[in-house]
Formats: structure tokens, sequence, C-alpha cells
């Protein structure tokens, strides 16, 4: 579903990635662990299409639908119809807007490219709502604006909100654990666990590993200093929570 | 419902305007003009071709005489070419088949087209359900629609000059009562050579059972349009009153100068909304509608309340500061205001209340969008007399940056003389950030749907006071505005 090949990357004059290669199919979850500083958060917005970012080499390739598309070409919007969803680490506050609307907006965003029927208010607040409870989410949220005043753990449970809305086919959760508690944790998980589906891919980016005891990952990698250092099944996390990092690095 | 109807508005699914300006369309009228210049004598044949009582005469040349002796406001954060007032037409009006129509059908069928390719369908079969519409095309006018029903309950709604006629007592009382003719420079010229507009009145008790609304359409070239408008609500009444202002795409300036006076006394209630789309001039500035507005109103009777909402989104220059004097004890003066400046738009626009009642209140919330190389200044006044105890004063302003090429600012001042007032002021200037840009992009939104999400949401404190049908055409007219802009 997604391969990643030989990514170079940098923000400013500062090279980040430095030749990373990834490999990921579809029905799998896969986790990426790694120190501060090593390029977690940059292979993430490099996927979604963060403009900041400069790619000076190597690809992206992302294949949906048995048509392989070059990701490195699209617009962040185009990747997002495409089924791509990153899960931000710090979100975002859009003043002013309601959540219903922001939400609705982006469904339909996508389903217009994905020749899928829009939702027209009443349904949507229907489908919404039902997603929330899954989430155990109060029902006051919808009417709120996104991420304004929102605690950390809110605003984490937002993005998941969005995941489970939008039915993304990679979605990239970039430490949406940092910050939550251990119920909010499970809660997250468990919404989670629920999109996993045979088309679908998530990719884990993380620090530590209790959030894998609630979604297990077939496969963990870490990444350090731009690159990924280390591909093993999920007793990595477990090594890697025992033992820190440095035994990876020397 | 009407939730439901707010998120459509938002995410414009409630198709109303088109994306260019439509409204820059000319209508081939025969009309009936006098010269260019202006002189006592031009004064004169206004108010003989007005038909006007005695009274009006003498007041139009006392207006004409102190602006004479007047000079325009230098003061305001905008440069212009000089304006020729010699150079002007005062009054063009189109030539009618009958002198004065009786009603609508006789309309010049002509004109019936023009208002109906604006959206404002006049006749009875097609008029807008729920809103009364005077129709005022240059210096005249045209018609007024659902006037039977208003008189059952006692409403008048007509043009300015029917009601010299129909009931010049009232006239007299009020006009100049809230904006007297040598207020201002503008002011002073509209008093002299103003030729139309609406007049409501609302008698005491009786809530105005439509939304009442003038639409101003400026189409002969060459010509000003000076208006006035005076709305008089009398004790325990309420009325909500809509303004909309298009003209055609032009090379030259055109000037509009206009006079809005409200009245409300013991316990009434006027609400006023505007959404402004003068023509705004090309990208590089040529042509466009010179706009320079004096609203005032007057909260004269106890618990009284006036709320101005604006968007202000067409004219080259736009000079305009509806304000309220809250003057009766416990009275209410609010004003909520969106000003869009795009190309090489210029806007100086804000509010003044003057707190002279005990307890009195006022509320300014003011939202500036400023993209291209457009130039957007708030100016607010909040006046606190020795008389107003308890008064208080809550005023938001905040600016909006599209780009790196235009400028807002904000100039308010503050008066306070009675220590027992409470005043609030918040302030901000932000830019749409690249952050917040790339989260909504990143949910499959454009760029053009994100930027329209992220106004309307900076908007919506205002959006929100306006009627749901103005409140669609606003979202579709910044979209409009905004498009190309952004990138």
């Amino acid at each position: 579903m997604l391969e990643i090949k030989n990514l170079h990357a940098k923000i400013k004059e500062t090279q980040i990635l430095k030749g990373l290669n990834l490999k990921v199919n579809a029905g799998e979850v896969h986790a990426i662990m790694g120190p501060n500083g090593s390029g977690k958060s940059t292979l993430s917005k490099i996927i979604a299409g963060h403009p900041e970012y400069e790619v000076t080499d190597g690809s992206i390739e992302y294949e949906v639908n048995f048509k392989k598309i070059n990701l490195l070409e699209l617009q962040p919007e185009e990747r997002a119809r495409e089924g791509v969803f990153l899960a931000f680490q710090y979100p975002v506050e859009i003043p002013g807007v309601p959540s219903s609307v922001f939400l609705r907006a982006a469904f339909n965003a996508i389903c217009r490219h994905q020749g899928a029927e829009e939702m027209d208010p009443i349904d949507f607040d229907k489908y919404v709502r039902s997603k929330m409870k899954l989430l155990e989410m109060d029902d006051k949220f919808i009417d709120r604006p996104v991420n304004v005043d929102f605690s950390g753990g809110e605003k984490k449970r937002n993005e998941i909100l969005q995941m489970a809305v939008l039915n993304p086919r990679l979605a990239i959760l970039d430490e949406t654990d940092s910050g939550l508690d251990i119920d909010s944790m499970k809660i997250v998980a468990e919404g989670v666990n629920k999109l996993k589906k045979k088309d679908n891919a998530v990719i884990l980016i993380t620090h530590y590993q209790r959030l894998l005891n609630y979604i297990q990952p077939d496969v963990v990698h870490v990444l350090y200093d731009g690159k990924i250092i280390k591909t093993e099944g999920k007793e990595l996390a477990l090594k890697v929570e025992d033992r820190g990092y440095d035994w990876l690095i020397k | 419902m009407d939730k439901i109807n707010e998120q459509k508005a938002m995410l414009g699914e409630n198709k109303l305007a088109g994306k260019d300006y439509k409204y820059g369309f000319y209508t081939d009228i025969a009309v009936d003009t006098i010269p260019k210049g202006l002189n006592e004598d031009v004064v004169r044949k206004i108010w003989e071709k007005k038909k006007e009582p005695e009274f009006m005469l003498e007041w139009r040349l006392k207006a004409f005489r102190h602006w004479k002796t007047m000079v325009e406001p230098k003061w305001p954060n905008f440069t212009y070419g000089p304006i020729d007032y010699q150079d002007i037409s005062y009054y063009s009006a189109p030539k009618q088949k009958k002198d004065s129509p009786k009603n609508l059908e006789e309309v010049d069928e002509e004109l019936l087209k023009t208002f109906d390719r604006l959206g404002i369908p006049l006749t009875e079969q097609k008029r807008l359900t729920g809103v009364a519409v005077d129709a005022v095309f240059d210096s005249v006018s045209v018609g007024t629609t659902h006037q039977k029903e208003l008189e059952k309950v006692g409403v008048i709604f007509c043009s300015i000059s029917e009601a010299m006629h129909k009931h010049p007592e009232l006239i007299k009382k009020y006009l100049g009562s809230v904006v007297p003719y040598g207020d201002n420079f503008f002011a002073a010229l509209n008093a002299a050579v103003f030729s139309d507009g609406s007049f409501c009145y609302i008698p005491k008790g009786v809530h105005c059972p439509l939304e009442l609304s003038t639409y101003f359409r400026i189409n002969a070239a060459d010509t000003g349009q000076f208006e006035r408008t005076l709305i008089v609500a009398e004790e325990g009444s309420y009325v909500s009153y809509l303004e909309g202002c298009t003209a055609p795409m032009r090379d030259t300036n055109q000037l509009h100068a206009a006079v809005v006076e409200l009245v409300a006394m013991d316990d009434a209630e006027i609400k006023y909304s505007t959404v402004q789309n003068w023509y705004s001039g090309d990208k590089n500035g040529k042509g466009g509608i010179y706009n320079f507005v004096t609203k005032r109103g007057k909260c004269i009777g106890k618990r009284s309340k006036i709320s101005w909402t604006q968007v202000e989104a067409g004219s080259a220059i736009t000079w305009k500061y509806p304000s309220v004097i809250l003057q009766g004890d416990d009275s209410v003066g609010k004003f909520y205001s969106v000003a869009l400046t795009n190309n090489r738009m210029q806007a100086d626009t804000g509010t003044k209340m003057i707190h002279i009642g005990k307890r009195t209140k006022s509320t300014i919330v003011s939202k500036g969008i400023s993209t291209d190389y457009s130039n957007n200044n708030y100016r607010g006044q909040v006046k606190i007399l020795p008389s107003a105890d308890g008064a208080r004063n809550f005023s938001q302003c905040d600016s909006m940056l599209v780009g790196n090429n235009c400028s807002a600012n904000t100039f308010p001042y503050i008066e306070v003389k009675n220590n027992t007032a409470t005043l609030e002021h918040e302030a901000s200037t932000s830019k749409i950030n690249a952050e917040q840009l790339f989260y909504l992009k990143s949910r499959g939104l454009d760029l053009e749907e994100s930027i329209s999400l992220l106004i309307n949401g900076f908007c919506k404190d205002v959006f929100k006071e306006l009627p749901l049908e103005f409140s669609v055409e606003a979202v579709k007219l910044l979209e409009m505005k905004l498009e190309g802009s952004v990138g």
C-alpha cells in the first residue's frame, strides 16, 4: 500500500530524513519508535504533504484500488481524498468553525472525489454522533469550534473521531498517545482497532510501548537520525521499553 | 432548523450570489437628469422635481450654504484623488410612462427587469415573501412592495419623497433630528441635494410583521447617489431593516453620500443590517464607488435598542461609522461589522457609542479582513458622559491579514467622564496561518474551501446577527471577493 524508498528531506537548511525506507502492506499495523529528533514527526508530515518540508531525494509510492500513485506529486488535500489521514501530534485550533461544519465539509470533499454520495446535515449528524458514541465523547462536542479550548486529551480524541468519520485507507497517528491518561488511551486504541480492516493500514508513531499494549502492531521500526535502523515484530517494542535505544544506535 | 441552515450557509450550500461581480451591468433607460454642477439653483431644482413642502427648501438651502463653508475631512486613513463637486450630476431619474406610478404594475418594464436581475423581484407575483422592498434607482424610489399589508398594522413604509407628501408632520419632526444638516461635510451635502431614500414608521406597540428592506442601485454614469433613510420606532415597537447596494462597473469613480437616521422610543427596538457591495474598482484600483455615509441612531426612549450590523465588501473607498446615541436610561446600542477589502480598496469604518443615560450598554464587534494591496481601518469611539452612571461597553476589534501586501489598523478612542462606567476592549490581528491551512487541507478541503471556512469562523459573531437570507448572501459575497486573493 505504501512504499517509501530512500527518502531524503530537509526543513530550511536542516537535513532530517537521510535515506528512509519503509514498506507497509494493506491490513498491517506498523509502529515507528525512536528517540526525540530522529525524524518521526517529519516523516508523518511529509506523507501528509506539509509544505514546509522539502523532499530532496527518494520516492513515496501509494497504492490504492490497484493504481499506483506518486504521493509526492499530490497536494495535501488530494492525498486526503485518496485516503491518507494524519492524526496530528498538535491539532490546530480553527476558531469559530463548529466541528460539525468542519467534519461534514471534509467528509463531503472526500466523497465527491471518490464518487460517493454527499451527506446532508441531518444524516451526517446521526453518522457523527454514532462515531462519537464509540469514542465516548460528550454530545456538546459537535457544536464547539474545532479544537478551541479543548484539553490535550480532547484534542487527541478529536483526531481519532475525524479518523473514524473520514474512514481513511492509510492512517498515520503521530504521538496520539502522548498526553492521554490510561482510560482515554484505551478508548483511542479501541477506536483504532475498530478501523483495522484488511484493506486499511495504520502507522503508529510513538515514544512509548504502552500504546502497543492496546493496539497490536504487526511490525515495529526504530527510526534514528533520519533512517530506519531496525525492523522486527512486536517484540522489538518490548526490547526498546526494556533497554532504551542505545544498544541499537552504537 | 436554523442551525442546519447556518451550517449550510457556512459551507456555501445555499447558492444565491455568483462568483464575479454579476451586478456590474448597466440598464439603458431614458432618464431625466439635472446637468452637472452644484449651486443654489440645482438645490432648488431638486426640490421642485420632488414637489416637496416649503420647509424642505429652506432646510436644503441652509444645508447647502453651510456645506460651502466646510471642507472634506482629512483625518481618514486613506487617499483618493480630488472630488470635483461641479463635475457630478446631482439628479438622475428614469423617465416613467406615468408621472408617478400608482402601483408596481405600472413601473417601467426595464426597471422591473433590472431589479429582477439583481435578485429583487418587485411585482406582486414574484416579490419576495416576508420582506417588503423599497427599490431606489439612482435618484428616485421606483416602487415599494407589500405596502398594503403593512398599512393594515399601521406601519408606514414608503419612499421618503412619498412621505413628504403624505406625512409631512413626521418628516418635519424627525428629519435631521439625529444627523443635523451641519453634522459633517458629507451629511451637509446630502441634506442639500438628497433625492430619495426610504421612510419607515412603526407605531406604538407594533412588532413589524415583515422585514423591511431598501435596495439601492446606482445606474447612471457621472451622477452621485444621495439618499436619506429615516426610521422611527414608537414606544414598544420592533422593526428589522435590511439594506443592499450595487452599481455598474465603470472606470470612473462615483460618489455615494447617504444619511441614515434611526429614532427609537421607550422599549422600541431597531435592527439595521447592511450588505454593501458597491462596485469597488478593478485590480489596479481604477473606478469604483466613493462611499461616504453617515449613519446614526438615537435611543431616545428608556430601554430602547438599536443595533447596526454591516457587511462592507464593496466600494473603492468606505467612510462610515454607524453610531448610537444612548440617551434613554438602560438603552442598548450594538455594532457588528465585517469589513473586507481586496485589490486596492480602502476602508475607514467603525462606530461611535455615546453614553448619556444611566446603565446604558454598548457592544462593538468589528472584524476586518484585508487582502491584496488593500487598506482596512477600524475607527471607533466610546464616549461616556458624566450622566451615564453604570454605563458599560464591550469592544472587540479583530483584524485578519491575507497575504503580505495589505494593511490593517485599529484606532480606538475612549473618553470616560463617569467613574462608575465599565469598559472592556479587546483587539487582535492575525494572519491566516500556514498550520491552519495545512490542517484543513490534510482533511481533504482545497485551498479556497479552507480559506472560506477560516473566514467564516472569523466572522461568525457578526454573521449570526444577520437575518438568515442576508447571512447566506454575505458568506457568498466574501467568498467571491476572496477568490484568487489567497494562495
